[in-house]
């Protein structure tokens, strides 16, 4: 395999080393990390994999170097990714803002572990997924991606650089350590057939003039002039204009984060993937993601094994959040199921957009729900209805 | 009759961008003596502009990229060291030039200026310490010597100060020189020198604050301070033959000397990283 950057054929392969293999055929570059569990086999096979590629990995003092220097590697026109856990995850949030602000896009992977604070390392949890999208401060988008395979972890983490180029955001691959520690099948396309959306780049030589935050396009996204090549940038995280300028003033204020926000609410179309499973007729609907998810696909397989009319949504990108979706199963659904390893995160998220009850299927994490718990939400609505209302149901 | 010369250009012009002025630091300031030394080595280095890149984090020192007109990079507080690593190892044709302030590089940051050193990672940092945190309104800093007022510190200082030159040759830099705001000559030389020194270079300038540190501690003015620096600063050759390390320690307030020079000049290994292959 070496000096070889897609590693076409058919594997069987780690979760985590997958997502290192996504990111090499991604054409990642760079890779700043610290060592945490369950992400850690990530960093060891990209500290093996991207030298053969010419690619530069280091190991950095702590994981806000690490999420800073993939920031300052991307403003120099790389491809760049950091791997981590909760612990590392948290310390990067403020320059996960820092990135959004920017708009430097860069790609977070976080292989989710029983948390709050240090928690169940080797154990899986799904209780980062809000974080992922509010844990910096201020207002500001961003996209994040549940894979539920070590296929997944490939393709997921070739998306997410697609998205992060094309819209110049930060995205997060919200995996668990279930599908970071499995092994499985993963097919690795022939390497003309990696999708790449490409950063958009500036129209024009460098000279005077250039806006680096000027908007050309309706997408809102400005076009990227990297380090080095002349345009003699000034980025900034404090509030700035068209110029890259700091403008203290409410109006730019207003105008900067209204488009940052707005970009990526207007292109979510482009950034949303979900999975639709027995959903045609489904009056109960069950949603999930990540591991949780393959116990919510065979709970609903057994539900209509006893007609009872179920169905499941799995969500691929948790954020944007596909509201539309939801709101179309709306339509036709009972009652809504949200299975998730966490308290009660994503169901706020379902909660949001439909009227009919919803009920959750919660695990603090440590060990994958199992189908059983799920299956049993569904009966008990199938057989009370709707009237069962909403509510939550341990799985534990 | 003498004649008003109106120059309608001056040298540095194309390194500062002009339609960010004035500036926000105060009457007295420092930093812009140092950021005028930056220009003119820059001028000088026969380094094209289009390769240096010059990254801060946050504080008032922290803004010179700002007005800087180059690429620049004006990061999270106490960041900039990380960020300048990430454009190196991606660009290393390109000169990464950190200037910072002590707080930003020193106390938020200080996890990140002491692995740098240790790798020899090839950056270029310019750290002003004036002794306080300036931009939030003169609060304690990493380097204000022990009984210093400030605000956060109004009974004096309880914690002693880094002695920078001392942590960063402990650190592994392989430069490390100070100088006071009066020492244009010499900070533009050995900004100049670390242009062309491969590894960790760190150039510490002692700056006056005369609205943050200053005022709280008698010192009545810019002036003054400057005054301070060239009664007392004195040129050392050789740490630690000619003075030891601790005597490095800064306190304006006192009549002792302020050691500046340049400290370390050795050579290390620079930190690459690893390549099986060439960059492709």
């Amino acid at each position: 395999m070496k000096g070889r950057g897609v590693l076409t054929g058919v594997h069987f392969m780690h979760g985590d080393h997958a997502c290192a293999e996504g990111a090499i055929a991604a054409g990642c570059r760079f890779f700043a990390g610290y060592p945490i569990t369950p992400s850690t086999e990530i960093a060891e096979r990209l500290a093996q994999r991207l030298p053969e590629v010419g690619g530069v990995f280091i190991q950095m003092e702590d994981e806000i170097a690490s999420i800073v220097a993939v920031i300052g590697a991307s403003a120099a026109g790389a491809r760049a990714m950091t791997a981590t856990s909760g612990p590392g995850f948290s310390l990067m949030m403020e320059s996960i803002g820092l990135a959004a602000m920017m708009e430097i896009p860069c790609v977070i992977v976080d292989v989710q572990r029983g948390s709050p604070s240090t928690g169940l390392p080797t154990l899986p949890g799904q209780a980062d997924v809000m974080q992922a999208r509010w844990g910096s401060h201020g207002d500001y988008e961003i996209a994040a991606y549940a894979p539920w395979s070590p296929q997944e972890m490939f393709d997921l983490t070739i998306l997410a650089f697609n998205v992060a180029d094309r819209f110049r955001i930060p995205v997060m691959v919200m995996a668990d350590e279930v599908v970071g520690h499995m092994v499985e099948r993963v097919v690795i396309p022939p390497e003309d057939q990696i999708p790449r959306w490409e950063r958009k780049r500036p129209r024009y030589p460098a000279g005077d003039g250039f806006r680096p935050f000027a908007i050309e396009d309706e997408d809102l996204v400005p076009p990227m002039a990297h380090a080095g090549e002349g345009y003699r940038v000034h980025f900034t995280g404090l509030t700035h204009d068209e110029r890259g300028y700091p403008d203290m003033s409410a109006e730019t204020h207003h105008r900067l984060v209204s488009r940052l926000v707005e970009k990526v609410r207007r292109n979510a179309s482009q950034m949303i993937r979900y999975d639709a499973y027995a959903l045609d007729d489904a009056k109960i609907v069950v949603i999930s993601y990540g591991c949780t998810a393959r116990s919510a696909r065979r709970a609903v397989a057994d539900a209509r094994r006893m007609g009872i009319p179920a169905g499941l949504l799995r969500l691929i990108s948790l954020w944007p959040f596909p509201a539309d979706v939801v709101r179309e199963l709306a339509r036709q659904a009972e009652v809504f199921i949200v299975a998730e390893m966490n308290l009660g995160q994503m169901i706020c998220e379902v909660e949001r957009y439909v009227s009919q009850p919803v009920k959750g299927v919660f695990h603090a994490g440590g060990a994958m729900i199992p189908p059983d718990p799920i299956l049993q939400a569904i009966r008990e609505v199938a057989f009370h209805g709707s009237r069962a209302g909403g509510g939550k149901t341990s799985a534990g | 009759m003498a004649h008003a010369l109106v120059a309608e250009k001056h040298p540095l012009d194309d390194l500062i961008r002009r339609d960010r002025m004035p500036h926000i630091w105060c009457p007295g300031c420092g930093i812009g003596i140092v950021m005028r030394c930056y220009a003119q080595a820059i001028l000088e280095s026969g380094i094209p502009v289009e390769r240096h890149v010059v990254v801060s984090g946050i504080g008032c020192t922290a803004r010179v990229p700002g007005y800087m007109n180059l690429d620049s990079y004006h990061a999270t507080h106490g960041r900039p060291i990380p960020f300048a690593i990430g454009i190196k190892l991606v660009k290393p044709e390109l000169t990464v030039t950190v200037f910072s302030g002590d707080g930003d590089l020193a106390a938020i940051g200080g996890n990140h200026l002491i692995h740098a050193a240790r790798r020899n990672v090839d950056i270029k940092v310019i750290c002003i310490n004036n002794f306080n945190y300036g931009m939030t309104g003169g609060q304690v800093g990493p380097t204000t010597p022990l009984g210093a007022r400030t605000t956060t510190t109004p009974y004096g200082n309880p914690e002693h100060p880094f002695n920078l030159p001392y942590l960063l040759a402990a650190a592994g830099a392989v430069f490390v020189s100070r100088w006071t705001t009066l020492h244009v000559r010499q900070i533009k030389q050995d900004i100049l020198y670390s242009f062309r020194k491969p590894g960790f270079t760190f150039i510490e300038v002692l700056a006056p604050c005369p609205v943050g540190f200053g005022r709280p501690n008698d010192i009545e003015d810019g002036v003054e301070e400057m005054r301070i620096y060239r009664r007392r600063s004195q040129l050392v050759y050789r740490v630690p033959e000619e003075v030891p390390w601790e005597a490095l320690e800064v306190d304006l307030r006192e009549e002792r000397p302020i050691y500046v020079g340049r400290f370390v000049d050795r050579e290390r290994e620079v930190f690459q990283p690893i390549r099986l292959t060439s960059k492709g």
